[in-house]
């Protein structure tokens, strides 16, 4: 992956994304800070600039993600090459492993992007590690929920455009549904990754959102497994 | 012949395979010893490509049982797997590779050893004549080279168990040449199933000839016997494959 422009091309414009945010977030941090002096428990750094940019990021990889998993296996498919994977002494678990890790593994590179923008911020002050650890928890489950979607829905289609604008738009449906209901537990809300997210975003991790994500990425992970089988 | 005492490699019995209502394969039955060189024939559409997929497990059997090297395709799978090399009829390979690149990853993939990747590039790549163009990728190369790329991956981890369906097509005549040639070497102490449509191919490399027609197997004999007959595999493919086209 890395040997390819594509690789290179996306974290150039991802990186330009964030710095963007970045420094828009911290431009403004700046001109309230005065004013936060006054308030009891004032937010810091990392919470007003940081945690901000992992959110950005989460709407960033929403749009990259489907792109990427679009080709995993719709273009094997397409370039007859399948068989190749199939005859080869690996089972369908790893097969699917291997496609989900890799691309897992470029989603890492461009979350270390944002975490080296959060972490430049200790050149002008502190940071609360605990809730960048939380943050960049958050993001990389959410980062997998999206890449384990996209690949089984890469599965069903032979046309990787076809895979990529449906993944795209499931994701951006329950990127929808997040906002959807005005409360905080509503069923359709708890639904959608997103909100399971903006819990790891403020900081806290809940045994039920990890249980979500973990139960969000076995589920797709073990569909596409089964379609792999079936396929015979 | 000396191939009676020889280790079964490929046993399949009773293969069946329907497409919905459609049968594609209908109780085929096939079995090979090492040394030995089978050749399918059949008209188009005559299901050949669906038997070899099968033998690969590239496509779940409804019906019957396939054995390689005495493991259950089924059930030892990569075991079974590990044992075979295969040349699907559109070669699975991978445009933005080189071709040292990709018979790299194909090493990598059946899991051999790093330190005999070299080694076993450099054979594949002598064996199928891709000598000075290694180092290319393979979108760029001519459908000869891509095919003979394709028998590279399939043959590189030196299987015992090579299967190609149809190896030749694409080729000009001097590389199908090259390509039976080199099918005759692997044969010697390999076994090697081929698909093909060219009649006289079949005569001049195999030992043993299978006919499909309509997922049915119609015929099966031993080349040398039929010379020494002196009967003529056109007329048996003919007279074995044109009533049913007309029906």
């Amino acid at each position: 992956m890395f040997g390819s422009p594509l690789a290179w091309v996306i974290l150039a414009l991802a990186q330009l994304v964030f710095a963007w945010f970045y420094l828009a977030n911290l431009e403004g941090f700046l001109q309230v800070q005065p004013q936060l002096i006054r308030i009891a428990h004032p937010p810091g750094a990392t919470e007003a600039i940081a945690a901000p940019l992992f959110s950005i990021g989460a709407v960033v990889l929403l749009m990259i993600t489907p792109l990427l998993t679009s080709r995993l296996i719709a273009e094997e498919r397409r370039n007859h090459t399948l068989p190749f994977l199939i005859s080869a002494p690996v089972s369908m678990t790893e097969i699917v492993l291997g496609k989900f890790l890799g691309l897992m593994i470029f989603l890492s590179a461009i979350i270390a992007l944002i975490v080296a923008l959060a972490v430049s911020l200790l050149a002008g002050g502190t940071l609360d590690f605990g809730l960048l650890l939380s943050n960049v928890a958050g993001l990389w489950l959410l980062s997998a929920c999206f890449v384990a979607l996209g690949l089984y829905i890469s599965c069903l289609s032979t046309q990787p455009a076809i895979a990529g604008a449906a993944a795209l738009c499931i994701l951006f449906a329950l990127w929808i549904m997040d906002n959807a209901e005005s409360g905080e537990n509503g069923i359709i809300r708890s639904l959608s990754p997103f909100a399971h997210f903006e819990n790891f975003n403020r900081g806290m991790i809940d045994t039920f959102d990890l249980a979500y994500f973990a139960l969000f990425i076995f589920f797709f992970l073990a569909l596409s497994v089964r379609w792999l089988k079936l396929y015979r | 012949m000396s191939a009676k005492t020889e280790q079964k490699t490929v046993s399949a019995h009773g293969l069946s395979r329907y497409f919905g209502a459609r049968t594609a394969v209908d109780q085929v039955s096939l079995e090979l010893r090492q040394g030995e060189v089978l050749g399918l024939l059949g008209p188009n559409g005559a299901g050949k490509t669906t038997i070899m997929r099968l033998l690969t497990g590239n496509l779940a059997p409804s019906t019957g049982k396939v054995e390689i090297c005495g493991m259950d395709l089924q059930k030892q799978t990569l075991g079974a797997k590990a044992c075979i090399g295969y040349l699907p009829e559109v070669p699975p390979l991978y445009r933005e590779l080189t071709i040292d690149e990709y018979l790299r990853l194909a090493m990598r993939l059946r899991r051999l050893a790093r330190s005999k990747t070299d080694d076993a590039i450099r054979r594949a790549v002598e064996r199928c004549g891709l000598d000075n163009v290694r180092r290319r990728l393979i979108g760029s190369l001519s459908k000869g080279y891509q095919q003979r790329a394709g028998i590279a991956q399939a043959i590189i981890h030196d299987p015992a168990v090579i299967i190609l369906d149809e190896p030749t097509s694409g080729l000009d005549p001097n590389q199908m040449r090259d390509v039976r040639s080199l099918i005759r070497e692997l044969g010697a102490v390999r076994s090697v199933i081929f698909s093909t449509h060219v009649l006289s191919e079949v005569e001049s490399v195999c030992d043993r000839v299978q006919i499909i027609n309509h997922g049915r197997q119609v015929f099966e004999g031993s080349v040398d016997m039929m010379k020494l007959e002196g009967t003529r595999l056109e007329e048996i493919f003919t007279q074995s494959t044109l009533e049913k086209i007309e029906t």
